[in-house]
């Protein structure tokens, strides 16, 4: 701010913001048209994909302090729910999305309920437990198809035109980024949002203001799993398979990462984070099997001298202390 | 009625090594209120420092037998206790008093850092290596079972060394001293306590628990691998949580309980569903009985 306190008058300061923001969009806009490679075009897919997932999760980890290691279980549901709907049972993929990310939320309620009245760091394990046991039913159960998955699914149609190029994909999910990044940056400023912050930050204070902290607790939970469920779907269709390798621990780690890398709360940080776990692999690319060994290192460092993350959200009082 | 003698030893055996490893998730719970996620690997870093042991006692005059064995065993469980002291001193101490979550996520990060660099490392790799020792075939006959000298010496290993943890930790002044710094942390320590140095305590005799129990599962099932103690890691802690976590007789229980629990289940509905039983324990546990099998009301906390 104090840099650009030297070079813009005050009035010129404030659109900064939205014109960085307009800028952002316009160049992933663009970016598939003026880049012809498929390499660069799958990377940005990725980073699509990774960045809506955080933003859910964030909802989650972030805004309400809870500590969810199973999120690709709800990727997983979404995912397979499309696969086996629109496959076994020719639904309209237009019909199965929404359909994923309600299953999604109907199971996240389940789990929610039983685990979030109790401890919280008992949730960690109980969502990583349950994230194991989706994982080992879709690869053990016939109607998703086993070890294999379920392939050859058919891109989805709007108003007659088929998506089937990646590119169309690409549109497809920077459209979903887009809303997605409008409803949970509103969600974060909203009574909820603040609501949850308070609920983060000091449990028995938020109860004596009257804040119903398991209620609370479950809408964040569900509200994350919508969009796993919801991403899910979208992935499936792109991949044109579901296989349960997609959905492993691992995948968790790498969103839990980018939320936590981005700034835990913050929305352009998450973004930011999401970016961030697909790019820095792929220039890692020579040293692969140390991928992991530098995200856990990653995630150590950032937590003993940096917790906020690298975009911290403005309101974030852990940093303050 | 054979085959479920012969299931009950393999139950025993598995069910222990989940009893050690619920040992050190109870003890670090009890005293700083943390779930360590790498506690299960740990367990792996024992198993593996036991197989880099006994590779270098085959290729020297202490050789591979029953003393060699039992050096590398103390030896195993002494280093991966100095691994569990380094830990909670490099990567939890500068946390402490940190919002929940950050601890948290600090140990899922220790958990994948090492994994990997147990990974990357050359002599231990990414390959499942075999151990150096295998469980000898001697043994007797009991109602036409055959029950192996080795697998109830390691079940009665595992058992004395939690007794011995247990008695340690009840009758020793430093056993005390770390129950009052779990009970109250700064009353322990205006009573002249070194309440960090009890925190390291806590984390050396549970990390030598997990590396007497990896060490152990090394030579019973012949064969070790970087990603062994994530499992392991989450059915101790389901085991912690049966017993009541923070209740070192109830991770005892729980761990056995636990071993019991999946030998026998899936004996009925078959191996592929092995893991889905104990998260499911884990799951139905939490749902009616939070506090574990043996209560919080009859366990002292620790």
């Amino acid at each position: 701010m104090k840099t650009l306190n030297r070079w813009l008058k005050p009035s010129q300061i404030k659109f900064v913001k939205p014109a960085a923001l307009v800028l952002l969009l316009a160049m992933a806009f663009v970016m598939p048209l003026s880049v012809q490679s498929p390499y660069v075009m799958d990377v940005g897919l990725q980073i699509l994909f990774y960045t809506t997932l955080a933003l859910g999760l964030n909802v989650v980890v972030g805004y309400a302090g809870l500590l969810d290691l199973g999120y690709a279980a709800y990727f997983a549901v979404g995912a397979y729910t499309v696969g086996i709907l629109t496959q076994k049972f020719h639904f309209s993929f237009w019909v199965a999305m929404p359909l994923g990310g309600a299953l999604a939320m109907l199971l996240g309620s389940l789990i929610g309920f039983t685990v979030l009245r109790l401890r919280s760091d008992y949730l960690a394990l109980v969502t990583l437990g349950f994230g194991e046991i989706i994982r080992i039913t879709a690869n053990n159960l016939d109607v998703t198809g086993g070890p294999s998955g379920i392939f050859g699914l058919q891109g989805p149609s709007i108003l007659g035109f088929r998506l089937v190029q990646p590119i169309h994909f690409y549109y497809l999910m920077l459209v979903v980024l887009v809303l997605s990044t409008i409803a949970i940056a509103r969600l974060g400023s909203s009574r909820i949002g603040r609501a949850w912050a308070c609920l983060r930050e000091d449990e028995d204070a938020a109860e004596a203001m009257g804040i119903n902290t398991l209620g609370y607790r479950l809408l964040a939970y569900v509200t994350g799993t919508f969009w796993a469920g919801l991403t899910g779907a979208v992935f499936a269709v792109k991949m044109t398979a579901v296989s349960p390798m997609s959905f492993s621990f691992m995948q968790s780690i790498t969103i839990l990462l980018a939320v936590v890398m981005g700034g835990l709360g913050s929305v352009p940080g998450v973004i930011l984070g999401g970016a961030l776990v697909i790019l820095l692999p792929e220039f890692l690319r020579a040293v692969a099997d140390w991928r992991y060994l530098v995200f856990g290192l990653a995630l150590m460092l950032l937590m003993v001298f940096r917790p906020t993350g690298l975009w911290p959200a403005p309101h974030s009082l852990k940093g303050e202390e | 009625m054979s085959n479920i003698l012969a299931q009950l030893l393999n139950a025993l055996v598995i069910g222990s090594f989940y009893a050690l490893v619920a040992l050190g998730y109870s003890i670090v719970y009890g005293i700083i209120r943390l779930i360590n996620f790498a506690h299960g690997d740990f367990y792996m870093i024992g198993s593996f420092i036991g197989y880099s042991l006994l590779m270098l006692f085959g290729k020297t005059f202490i050789g591979n037998g029953v003393f060699g064995i039992g050096l590398a065993m103390l030896l195993a469980m002494a280093l991966t206790g100095g691994v569990g002291a380094a830990v909670e001193r490099l990567a939890y101490r500068p946390l402490r008093g940190s919002p929940k979550i950050i601890l948290l996520i600090t140990a899922l990060g220790m958990s994948l850092f090492l994994e990997n660099a147990t990974m990357v490392f050359k002599p231990w790799g990414a390959s499942f290596r075999t151990y150096p020792v295998g469980l000898s075939r001697a043994g007797f006959d009991l109602a036409g079972v055959h029950v192996g000298y080795a697998p109830l010496s390691i079940f009665f290993l595992a058992l004395g060394l939690m007794i011995g943890l247990n008695a340690f930790i009840e009758k020793s002044t430093v056993g005390k001293a770390m129950r009052a710094t779990a009970f109250d942390r700064e009353a322990a320590q205006l009573m002249g306590i070194g309440t960090d140095k009890m925190i390291s305590m806590g984390f050396f005799l549970g990390s030598i628990m997990a590396g007497a129990g990896g060490f152990l599962a090394g030579i019973y099932y012949g064969q070790v691998s970087f990603l062994m103690g994530f499992i392991v890691g989450l059915k101790a802690f389901t085991a912690s949580v049966m017993g009541g976590i923070g209740n070192l007789p109830g991770a005892m229980v729980g761990g056995m309980l636990l071993g019991l629990l999946e030998v026998f289940g899936t004996s009925t509905v078959g191996g592929q569903w092995k893991d889905v039983f104990a998260f499911g324990a884990l799951i139905l546990i939490l749902v009616f009985k939070p506090t574990g099998l043996l209560g919080e009301k009859i366990a002292r906390r620790m």
